[in-house]
Parts: structure tokens; sequence; C-alpha cells
């Protein structure tokens, strides 16, 4: 389904490589841009993208990203939904702390992506795979 | 894959990030920039990342690297360029980027360097310190 700006109202994207990670962040700006985010707000949706995408890629071991356009009453927004069916994560408040890091980065990912974003949402167990679900509203 | 180009420009190589990088473009950056900063024996290094509309932690990450990697092998490093909705972004995702100069554009960052070597040499002999250098932070 494509609206009338040729921005598809949701679309879905396998991420296997870096360069899916890549067209993740594009993605997201096409959307940000199509529903009137500000520019720091577009900035901040892209990177939290890119971050998740990259945790969906490295932690996940691959997965799927899909960008919604939304609407709530007068506001539009963008909304960003990662999963993967990789190990999970077995403890949420140690990951989501800044700095904590299994795999060499700086740890800011995750938690510093929850920070760049209005909506958060994460549903993990160990072994079950990591879905995360973020949404950024237009002022 | 694409690759970023490193232009030397008299004791200066200059790098500008024209493109989304890949995270193994950036790796690999990083690692052509330490060949020829010991190839042509620079003593300086100026990133523009006046194009890119994102910086998320990996490319920080690879950023404060580079800037760390230059210092060993005697050459100073300068971030300029970016963008103002980046620099808000970045320092709510948690990366300040400690250590990293930074300048507004490539030509502050000359000057900033110029100076830096002035300093360096008028000290030389005074040992190799270079703590007392103009610290220019991080917006």
């Amino acid at each position: 389904m494509t609206t009338r700006d040729g921005v598809a109202a949701a679309e879905r994207i396998e991420v296997t490589s870096d360069q899916d990670v890549v067209r993740v962040r594009q993605l997201v700006r096409a959307t940000a841009v199509a529903v009137k985010l500000s520019l720091v707000d577009q900035t901040k949706v892209v990177t939290a993208a890119s971050e998740l995408a990259r945790n969906t890629l490295v932690y996940g071991g691959g997965g799927s990203v899909e960008v919604l356009r939304v609407e709530n009453g007068r506001r539009a927004g963008v909304k960003i939904v990662f999963a993967d069916q990789g190990p999970g994560i077995p403890d949420l408040d140690l990951a989501l702390t800044d700095g904590y890091t299994t795999g060499g980065g700086l740890g800011l990912g995750l938690s510093g992506a929850r920070r760049l974003v209005d909506e958060f949402e994460i549903d993990t167990e160990a072994g079950r795979g990591t879905t995360i679900s973020v949404t950024k509203w237009c002022r | 894959m694409d690759r970023v180009p490193v232009l030397k420009i008299g004791d200066i190589l200059l790098v500008s990030i024209q493109i989304d990088m890949e995270d193994q473009v950036a790796l690999q950056l990083q690692e052509d920039l330490a060949e020829k900063i010991v190839a042509t024996g620079c003593h300086g290094v100026i990133i523009d990342i006046s194009a890119l509309d994102i910086v998320d932690s990996f490319v920080g990450r690879t950023l404060a690297t580079i800037a760390s990697v230059s210092k060993v092998l005697d050459a100073d490093t300068v971030v300029v360029g970016m963008r103002p909705a980046v620099a808000i972004t970045l320092v709510e995702l948690g990366l300040s980027l400690p250590g990293i100069r930074t300048a507004l554009n490539v030509e502050l960052g000359m000057e900033l360097l110029a100076k830096a070597r002035a300093e360096l040499d008028w000290e030389a002999g005074d040992s190799g310190d270079d703590e007392d250098e103009p610290a220019v932070t991080a917006p």
C-alpha cells in the first residue's frame, strides 16, 4: 500500500547483512520525512533504528524490520518493529543499562535508542528471540 | 563495497565521508587511514562528516578509534562539520565523543591542526607531553 507521497504505509526489510542496516536507515528516514517529523526528530529516530537494526543483526543473528506510518488522533508518527529469532535477552534490566555490552560495543545501543524515541516496548525471553517496537510522534 | 577516499594535502590527510557507510566501510576507513598516516608521515587527519545525517554509536566509536590510533602514530585528528541535529542526537544517545577534537568546518580544522603542531614544535625537546595542546571538545 502506497500513499500519495510515494512512501509506503508499511514496509518490511529482512536484515541479514550490514547493507540491510543501511536500507533500514534509509527507509526510516524517508518515512520520518513523509510524516513530517522535525529534522532533529528525524535524526533521532533514524539513529535509534540504526542501533536497533544492528542489534537485530549482531545479537539476534538477523531478523526483520517493519516500518509503519501511524496516527494517533491528530498526531502522525513512525513506528518500527524489530524482530529476531535469536537467543533473546536473559537479563533485560542489565541489557538496558548504559555501558553494558556482551558484544564488544559501547553498550549504548539499546539504552541510547530508548532515550531517542517516545515509545519503547520490548518482548524477549531467553531462547525465544526478541521483538522491539519503537514509535516517534510528531510534536 | 564502497570505499571512502583519503586525500593528502600538504601535511594533512583529508577524509570527507559522503556516503551512508556500512559498518564494514567504516572499519576499512580506519585501516586505510592508519596505513596512509604511516606511508605519508602526515601529522594531521581531518574527517569531514558534514554530509552525514546520522552518527550512531558504531560510527562514533570508529571515529574515536581513528583518533586514538592516529595519536599513537603521531598524528592529530579533528572531526569537522557535524550537523546540529547530529550533535543533539549523539549527546542524547549517550555518546559525547570524549577525546575527539572537533571544529565547525575544514578550514577551522586545518587552523586547529596547524596551531597544535606549531606549539608541539615550539615545545620540542620538552618531552613528548601533549596534554598542553589547546583542547577543543565536542559540542
